[in-house]
């Protein structure tokens, strides 16, 4: 049973695949450190990549440590910004401001929707 | 409290929790700052990171944990053995965890810049809920490996120790080091960040494990210098054990007590003193341990509780001997006034030995303690780890104001010196040398006050015999001489005459019995150096 699922199935539609919410949606968490400069530059870099990579399957929460520094110590938090992937499993992490699309991905586990290159808008 | 500029505020301590310890740092670690405990693997520092937690905790003054190494699981599992229950702590609102160590379920990628906010956050957090005074950081060490970015976290560090200043708390962080002896840390952060730097050294020196601590730096305040060695024990963690911080305020007491046999107490002017040490020394058979019986049994005599403590004869030897000389231990263990103690010198390190002597003391409260013999442990300690407990053990004993007696064991059967003695014998009070002399085809056994601080005492070597009730002595060694030396010779009266005649103007009158009769046998013992 599991080595079936372990192969892509080419059958299935992909537009299915994202109208699957169990299967696809992204629960995101992001960690930040007050409003700082890098703070605001960490959500701009996420919201971008989730619009072109996860529109529509993904669901973000913004937590500051400053004033909420008991989730910060229940999901054991050390660096902001941390982002962190809930679902779908398994758990990951990305630190910094995410300035880096490729690794944030890779982090995330996402692969690009689209190349990049066939789209100038990502530069 | 002491303070090297008087224009500012004296710099005030708190207790760590290792009461040697704070003898050492002369009042403990300064308050409102941050101290760095370093080490090699294995040296104690979370031992003394949660030790210095548990002090604070005991006197009312809360404690916040920030853990980058071991879970907080792990520690709280590992301390349990010590006698700290760090659980029911934090349930009572004393203690709380930052549980800062790596998630080995969790992979991270770094992209981009970041800061340890949210740590800092959290430390924050942690010290206003339980309104903690203390903080411990174990160790920096691990929160460098869990990012590939190192200047980010020595950035952090920095911001993190300055707001552990603002807060106004204690803190002690650990770090590791590579090496016992070499740079202080391989961090680059630690001395910055630090006011005060200890070591902690963990070294194997002739096959045993020494750990020692040292302060190295208290800014701005002083302190004790050098390493102290130390041990970690089970329910009390790190135990120091200070030697120059033994003050020497040793009350000298003018009390004399009987050694248990009259003949070598007038030899002594009159008995030991009350809180004196004595060596004996002599090779095997010449009646250490006699002397030590009837020590224990001149106690018992006067209803005085005596310790015994025996590394060399099992307790049914050290009972049938002491029946053998008229004395019957059984019946003074039954009355309460002896207790005996058996055991494998080996069993132990020194500063283990020390610990437990100590207790046993303090629990027993003898007046009198018997070590039979110091030779037996020199065996389990390198030369400078004996050193100090032999230090150890005579300031304990002088500190308590009881009388101890250690025997040691000289190699050769004729005269000479134990390297025991060597180490030893400026600590001592007071020396007895029991040696062999060999005469006209016979062995003698011969018996010498060789040292006796503060008193007057028979200079002579006296011959002795054992019987069934003790020990007797007899006459002075006359027209022998060499017998220290152990090589007796036999001189003639004349000879010694003649030997002696230059000196006949010197000021000898300060033993009572030159006063009576100058003879040979004095005469001789004088030119001993």
């Amino acid at each position: 049973m599991g080595a079936i699922f372990a192969f892509p199935v080419p059958d299935t539609p992909f537009p299915a695949r994202m109208n699957d919410p169990s299967a696809d949606t992204y629960l995101l968490k992001l960690y930040v450190t007050g409003t700082s400069p890098r703070t605001r530059q960490a959500i701009e870099n996420l919201q971008r990549i989730c619009e072109q990579e996860l529109r529509g399957r993904y669901k973000l929460e913004i937590i500051d440590v400053l004033e909420q520094p008991q989730a910060a110590e229940d999901d054991r938090i050390l660096a902001t910004p941390t982002l962190i992937k809930q679902l779908p499993l398994p758990l990951r992490r990305v630190i910094g401001d995410l300035s880096d699309k490729e690794k944030v991905l890779f982090g995330l586990e996402v692969r690009p929707v689209r190349n990049p290159d066939d789209n100038p808008r990502d530069r | 409290m002491t303070t090297e500029n008087a224009s500012e505020v004296p710099v005030r301590k708190i207790s760590t929790g290792i009461a040697t310890f704070d003898v050492i740092a002369k009042g403990g670690l300064p308050e409102h700052r941050t101290t760095l405990v370093s080490g090699t693997a294995g040296s104690g520092k979370t031992v003394f990171a949660t030790q210095f937690l548990a002090a604070g905790i005991g006197e009312g003054a809360n404690g916040v944990f920030v853990t980058f190494e071991e879970s907080a699981d792990d520690i709280r599992t590992n301390m349990r053995s010590f006698g700290w229950d760090l659980s029911k702590w934090e349930r009572e609102g004393k203690l709380a965890f930052v549980d800062a160590s790596p998630d080995p379920n969790t992979e991270v990628v770094e992209s981009g810049p970041f800061d340890l906010g949210a740590l800092l956050a959290r430390v924050e957090h942690a010290v206003k809920k339980v309104n903690a005074k203390r903080v411990s950081v174990d160790s920096l060490g691990a929160v460098f490996s869990q990012f590939s970015d190192q200047s980010i976290v020595r950035r952090e560090l920095f911001r993190i120790s300055s707001a552990l200043k603002a807060m106004g708390v204690t803190a002690m962080m650990t770090a590791e080091r590579i090496a016992d002896y070499g740079p202080v840390a391989r961090l680059g952060v630690e001395e910055f960040i630090a006011d005060n730097v200890i070591i902690l050294r963990n070294v194997l020196d002739e096959e045993n494990r020494r750990r020692t601590i040292e302060i190295l730096k208290f800014r701005g305040t002083d302190h004790q210098k050098g390493e102290f060695p130390f041990t970690i024990v089970p329910h009390g963690g790190i135990v120091v054990i200070p030697l120059s911080a033994i003050e020497l305020r040793q009350k000298s007491s003018d009390v004399r007590i009987s050694s248990g046999n009259a003949e070598l107490d007038e030899m002594c002017g009159g008995g030991f003193f009350r809180d004196s040490v004595i060596l004996v020394s002599g090779a095997t058979g010449t009646g250490k341990t006699l002397t030590v019986t009837q020590f224990l049994q001149g106690g018992a005599d006067k209803g005085e509780r005596c310790l015994l403590l025996a590394f060399e004869e099992s307790r049914e030897q050290l009972f049938r001997n002491a029946r053998g000389w008229g004395s019957d231990f059984e019946q003074m263990e039954r009355d309460g006034l002896l207790k005996v103690i058996c055991n494998y010198p080996d069993l132990h390190g020194l500063e283990d030995w020390l610990l437990t002597i100590q207790r046993m003391i303090t629990e027993f409260k003898p007046q009198r303690v018997a070590l039979d013999s110091l030779s037996a442990l020199e065996r389990s300690g390198t030369s400078k780890a004996f050193r100090e407990f032999v230090i150890g053990l005579t300031s304990f004993i002088k500190h308590e104001e009881i009388t101890g007696l250690f025997t040691s064991t000289t190699p050769s059967l004729m005269g000479g010196s134990s390297i025991t003695e060597a180490h030893i014998s400026t600590l001592t009070d007071s020396i007895i040398l029991l040696r062999y002399v060999e005469m006209f085809g016979e062995m003698k056994r011969g018996l010498t006050v060789l040292k006796m601080r503060g008193s007057e005492h028979d200079k002579r070597i006296r011959e002795f015999n054992i019987d069934g009730t003790g020990m007797h002595l007899g006459r002075p060694f006359r027209n022998v001489t060499g017998i220290l030396a152990g090589a007796p010779v036999h001189v003639s009266p004349a000879e010694l005459e003649r030997a002696w005649s230059g000196y006949e103007s010197r000021a000898d009158a300060h033993t009572p019995r030159d006063t009576a009769t100058i003879d040979e046998s004095q005469r001789i013992e004088r030119r001993r150096p």
